[in-house]
């Protein structure tokens, strides 16, 4: 919402300064966006008289003119052709900015002629479009003065206006809340009722069935004859121009003035091209188009309101007019409709037809309900003094709505809800000057809100306009009261995800947060891409469908920072998975990737490529940070497709996956066009067993041995898919009293052991708790081992 | 005895010569071994009469205990001296680069932040609320009293799924709001949530990216006002900012599911180009905020002649920016390693209240 400064003192009398008002508006909710005024870069011109202009010496179409500045004569170059002796110039001095460039201005030498100065044109100082020559004042403008005492400027005003405040959306409305405020007061606004000179040969009527005659409440017409459609009075160009409007002619500018200056959208249709004698608001009937003010033609739908005359519609009842009634230069019979549309047909109809208009953004938003007659009158007002000619008796069809309602308010809820005190009789002050009636009832008020503010409803509403307009600057700022001592906020899916952020992190995984969206060729690729999955009106192509894991944009985002010189990548992400459209479809994942070599180059280390391993040692340690038991999941090798088929695994807890690592699929990889190697893991935190709650923290009590724990070695030839888990759980199983850890030291596949076989050596840790064991025993529990070994997975002890 | 000084004097003469350990092994055997000079002697012993034997005994006893401790000293002198000269080859180059093993990831600056807001609102008495981030249109808008036709509606540009065969539609959530009506149709007053989380709109520009993140807060009981919600605020943008006071401004504005409604201000200087948050001359948005609409109480089965409350909103990547100085929205998102590493925190920074929620 624009205006002027002037504009707004057409509505609003007071002394304040343009400083005070900015800071008022956005203080009661108006927020100011911008205010230009031209008068803050203006202060250094002065007025000036040509005295002399003689031709440049070495320029033809410049002229070195000397100039009266009022306290001296001075030297100025200028290429204007209008130039001359005698007319007065509004002069910038060196150290002037110039507002078209911004460039500070100097002393110059123009083709070997010094130039103490500048004369400048009405572009240049952006105060309108001419550029054809230097800006000629009148003739009696005092020599030396400044240029903003003698001019007068009106700053251009930008609010924004909240959806619920449709009475701002004229001048008259801002000024009202500023005078409500305080800040000046508002100027009456006078409605002379226009005489009418002849009865209007064209009726109104509404023709809307039951359940929809809000459509249109009520229709206020007007006939005129003789009028002249010419161009604008300067003021009105002026004001129109100021917010942006292009004048066009008298009687389309008083529709849009009526809009801005009052908020109260009006048409007027040219009468002699309105067929039969009656213009009538209906819905539109199947097939019906119309080819609109814009340009462009619409096919209408049932649920859209028209005016329309014998031939067909002429309108889309508050959003646009047509192009085909419309008036035109030649005009000279006119028809002023003054009308009430339902805010939520209007905007249905917009929305769907897709066009925005000054009048949709209004009736959407809630027009004023009782300014019909008066809305009518002051327009007529306009016409007849704008364009001449005769006016009609007004028509009328239907009747203002029912739009008052009591709320009752109970003053002490203003301190309750708001927060600050506020005495009754200045309640009573700021509801009347926001045009509420205001009356006593019981111990409370009972307040009828003006039919301009629809939006105030309820008893809330008006402890919002009491606070609003005391000022929000006045809340106090009250503590929360708080627990004597907080506890623990954090669910245990939350902490766990914590734990398991700085646990990756500290690992030299680096985190990063991706789009939940991504492109569905890569979702297809991860299992997903389902249509119920994709967006109806994506941002782009590249992200219309929800990710079905979160690696595909973690392995595109390796391969930006490898395009970047950043080859070895360690990223992970904790967050959702979308498995289905419904709300709560959807796991939190903590996923990661490595690419490149899984460690630098360095002096003293071997470096090796990134493996399965890697993705592994990551996953696990994210396990235990989450709390749980790493051993109590099995390991299983059908990881999804997107996994290398022989280098990958699967954690489950019975029959629930609870985690994926593995080297990523080079087919993937390729279609992601990322290069290898890159392993990852996806551990999906919600399948982690809870953790148990326990009664105290207190921890189990240590058992330390007082004797020394032995290592024992054993080697085993297997078949070469014999797993080492079947191993390991096998010689742990094979004396849990005894037997305290169990670990790989070697494997050796090769001619030695044979085609189709494996060695694998293991090292046991026995700790004895209550004596010494002796060789005997120790051998006894070897032979438990190697049996249980042997049992479970049919190998051979190695010789 | 002549003989005997002559060869102590020899044996002592020949380990001092010693100049390695095994010089002087072959000098101990050579005086001290069974064939040695001293033992030699000493084996003459037997042949002597009681009275020279004893007499001699004692002298041979003390040449052999002088060669000892002599040959004992040097030993130690030359094993030390070993050491050294090994020590000295054993030199290496101490500026030489660690093992890579110990570098560290870091945490995203979204995470640290929300773990920070978490930290002061626990303080506060806030539990920490989730919610779906695929909505329906009731909890994203109905229930917040955003009927289908409002014009607030258009004040989000939301991501829509596809029509469902009841004809409606399902979508992102455009902002955390949707987690207050889930958290009040479960539980009843007294509540305070804060509820972190990804919101989407259809918007992409220099300050706008398609997701971002938001935290919600919510406060319901029976006596709590909208001066609570100020000092609240205040409270909280003080400590997170971790300045001695950042003022807090209350603007009139419009929310459909909080009436009175205010945009949330905070005081910042911009002296010499250079954003400071705290007390100065300026104002920068951070969020909207307001008590909660009956409308919306009313949708959660709570009486709002009872019950009262108030809700905020504010992005966390905005917030994020403002306190760490980061410049642009978008880079937020772009998962540049060389980014990540400049703003994000190291593992070690957990936030808490008692240490400081910074380094």
């Amino acid at each position: 919402m624009k205006f002027t400064l002037s504009w707004l003192k057409a509505h609003l009398e007071t002394e304040a300064s343009l400083a005070e008002i900015d800071a008022r508006l956005t203080m009661l909710g108006l927020e100011v966006e911008e205010i230009v005024d031209p008068a803050k870069d203006l202060g250094g011109f002065t007025i000036a008289q040509i005295v002399e202009a003689e031709q440049h010496p070495n320029a033809d179409r410049l002229r070195v003119c000397k100039v009266d500045t009022g306290s001296g004569i001075i030297q100025v170059v200028c290429g204007a052709p209008n130039a001359r002796a005698g007319i007065k110039v509004i002069l910038a001095q060196p150290g002037c900015f110039i507002p078209v460039t911004g460039d500070k201005l100097k002393k110059g030498n123009v083709r070997g002629v010094e130039s103490q100065g500048m004369m400048c044109s009405w572009r240049e100082l952006k105060l309108g479009e001419d550029h054809d020559g230097i800006a000629e004042l009148e003739a009696d403008s005092q020599v030396g003065a400044k240029l903003v005492e003698v001019m007068s400027f009106d700053p251009l005003i930008e609010i924004s206006i909240t959806p619920n405040r449709a009475d701002c959306l004229g001048v008259r409305g801002v000024a009202r809340d500023l005078a409500a405020s305080g800040l000046g007061t508002l100027k009456p606004l006078v409605v002379s009722p226009v005489k009418g000179s002849h009865a209007s040969p064209i009726s109104v009527s509404l023709d809307f069935p039951e359940d929809s005659q809000s459509a249109c409440s009520m229709f206020v017409g007007r006939h005129f004859k003789g009028v002249k459609n010419g161009e604008s009075p300067a003021w009105l160009k002026d004001r129109l121009t100021a917010i942006g409007l292009r004048p066009i002619s008298a009687l389309v500018d008083i529709t849009n003035y009526f809009t801005f200056d009052l908020g109260r959208p009006l048409h007027v249709f040219d009468a002699g091209k309105v067929k039969g004698g009656t213009i009538t608001a209906r819905l539109a009937q199947p097939g019906e188009t119309l080819l609109a003010l814009n340009g462009k033609e619409y096919a209408l739908s049932p649920e859209m309101t028209v005016i329309a005359d014998a031939a067909g519609p002429e309108g889309l009842g508050g959003v646009m007019g047509g192009e085909h009634s419309g008036c035109t230069e030649d005009t000279t019979e006119v028809f002023l409709e003054v009308a009430l549309f339902d805010p939520i047909r209007t905007a249905t109809t917009g929305r769907k037809l897709e066009i925005l208009s000054d009048a949709r953004f209004r009736f959407e938003r809630g027009v004023d309900p009782a300014f019909l007659v008066d809305g009518a009158e002051l327009a007529s007002a306009m016409i007849l003094e704008l364009c001449g000619g005769e006016a009609s008796d007004l028509v009328i069809a239907g009747a203002e709505p029912d739009w008052r309602q009591s709320i009752a308010l109970r003053p002490e809820r203003v301190e309750a809800l708001g927060g600050v005190a506020v005495e009754t009789q200045r309640q009573v002050e700021i509801l009347t000057g926001l045009g509420c009636t205001v009356s006593e009832h019981g111990d409370g008020l009972l307040v009828v809100p003006p039919s301009w503010r629809g939006d105030i409803t309820a008893e809330h509403d008006l402890v919002e306009e009491v606070i609003r307009v005391n000022g929000y600057d006045l809340l106090p700022a009250t503590p929360l009261p708080r627990p004597t001592m907080s506890k623990p906020v954090l669910t245990p899916g939350q902490r766990r995800a914590a734990w398991v952020r700085r646990q990756l992190a500290s690992r030299g995984l680096v985190e990063t947060v991706t789009w939940s969206f991504l492109p569905s060729a890569q979702a297809k690729l991860f299992g997903g891409g389902a249509a119920e999955m994709h967006l109806a009106n994506p941002i782009s192509a590249d992200l219309d469908c929800m990710r079905p894991s979160v690696l595909p944009n973690l392995i595109a985002a390796a391969g930006r920072n490898a395009d970047r010189g950043f080859k070895d990548v360690c990223l992970f992400e904790i967050g959702a998975q979308f498995d289905g459209p419904e709300p709560g479809q959807q796991r939190a994942v903590a996923a990661g990737i490595r690419s490149g070599r899984a460690l630098p180059r360095h002096w003293n280390e071997q470096t090796r490529p990134v493996d399965v391993f890697d993705a592994k040692a990551d996953l696990l340690a994210a396990i235990i940070a989450a709390g749980a038991n790493a051993d109590s999941f099995q390991t299983v090798t059908d990881a999804p497709g997107w996994y290398h088929p022989g280098r990958s695994g699967v954690l489950k807890l019975g029959n629930k996956p609870v985690a994926y690592f593995g080297e990523l699929h080079p087919a993937v990889l390729n279609a992601l066009d990322v290069k290898g190697p890159m392993v990852a893991f996806e551990l999906f935190l919600e399948a982690l067993p809870p953790q148990k709650a326990k009664a105290t923290k207190a921890k189990p009590l240590v058992k330390l041995s007082a004797f020394q724990p032995l290592e024992r070695d054993f080697a085993f030839v297997l078949d070469a898919q014999v797993s080492a888990d079947a191993v390991l759980r096998a010689a742990k199983n094979a004396d849990k009293a005894l037997v305290t850890d169990v670990s790989v030291f070697d494997l050796y596949e090769g001619p030695n052991v044979g085609e189709g076989k494996k060695s694998l050596a293991i090292s046991v840790t026995l700790q004895p708790f209550d004596k010494t064991l002796t060789d005997e025993e120790i051998e006894a529990v070897g032979k438990k081992i190697v049996e249980a070994v042997v049992k479970a997975t049919g190998g051979v002890l190695r010789g | 005895m002549d003989e005997l000084k002559k060869i102590r004097d020899e044996a002592l003469a020949s380990v001092a010569a010693a100049g390695t350990l095994d010089a002087l092994e072959a000098a101990r055997v050579a005086a001290l071994g069974k064939k040695g000079s001293i033992s030699g002697l000493m084996a003459s012993l037997g042949k002597m009469d009681p009275e020279s034997r004893k007499a001699a005994g004692a002298a041979m006893n003390e040449a052999k205990d002088q060669v000892a401790q002599a040959i004992a000293e040097a030993k130690a002198q030359l094993e030390a001296k070993a050491l050294d000269d090994r020590l000295a080859r054993e030199r290496v180059d101490v500026t030489l680069p660690v093992r890579p093993d110990t570098v560290s990831g870091r945490v995203h600056p979204i995470s640290q932040v929300m773990e920070e807001m978490a930290a002061i609102f626990a303080q506060m008495g806030f539990d920490v609320a989730e919610g779906p981030d695929i909505e329906d249109d009731f909890h994203n808008f109905t229930a917040l009293n955003i009927p289908a036709e409002h014009p607030a509606r258009q004040m989000h540009d939301t991501f829509y799924f596809g029509e469902r065969e009841d004809g409606s539609r399902h979508l992102l959530r455009t902002h955390t709001s949707p987690v207050q009506i889930r958290t009040m149709l479960s539980k009843q007053p007294p509540i305070r949530i804060i509820a972190p989380g990804r919101t989407y709109r259809c918007d992409s520009d220099m300050t706008h990216t398609p997701m971002f993140h938001q935290l919600e807060g919510l406060v319901i009981d029976k006596t709590t006002n909208m001066g609570h919600l100020k000092g609240c605020l205040l409270e909280f943008v003080t400590t997170f900012f971790e300045v001695d006071e950042v003022p807090v401004r209350f603007r009139p504005s419009f929310f459909p599911f909080t009436e009175p409604s205010a945009e949330v201000d905070i005081g910042c200087s911009r002296e010499g180009g250079e954003l400071r948050i705290g007390k100065g001359a300026s104002w920068l948005e951070i969020g909207g905020s307001g008590m909660v609409h009956p409308n919306v109480l009313k949708a959660c089965g709570i009486d709002p002649d009872e019950y009262q409350g108030f809700a905020f909103g504010m992005g966390i990547e905005r917030m994020a920016m403002l306190k760490y100085g980061i410049p642009d929205l978008r880079t937020f998102f772009d998962s540049d390693l060389r980014w990540l590493k400049h703003y994000g925190f190291v593992p070690l920074d957990v936030p808490t209240l008692s240490g400081g929620l910074t380094r």
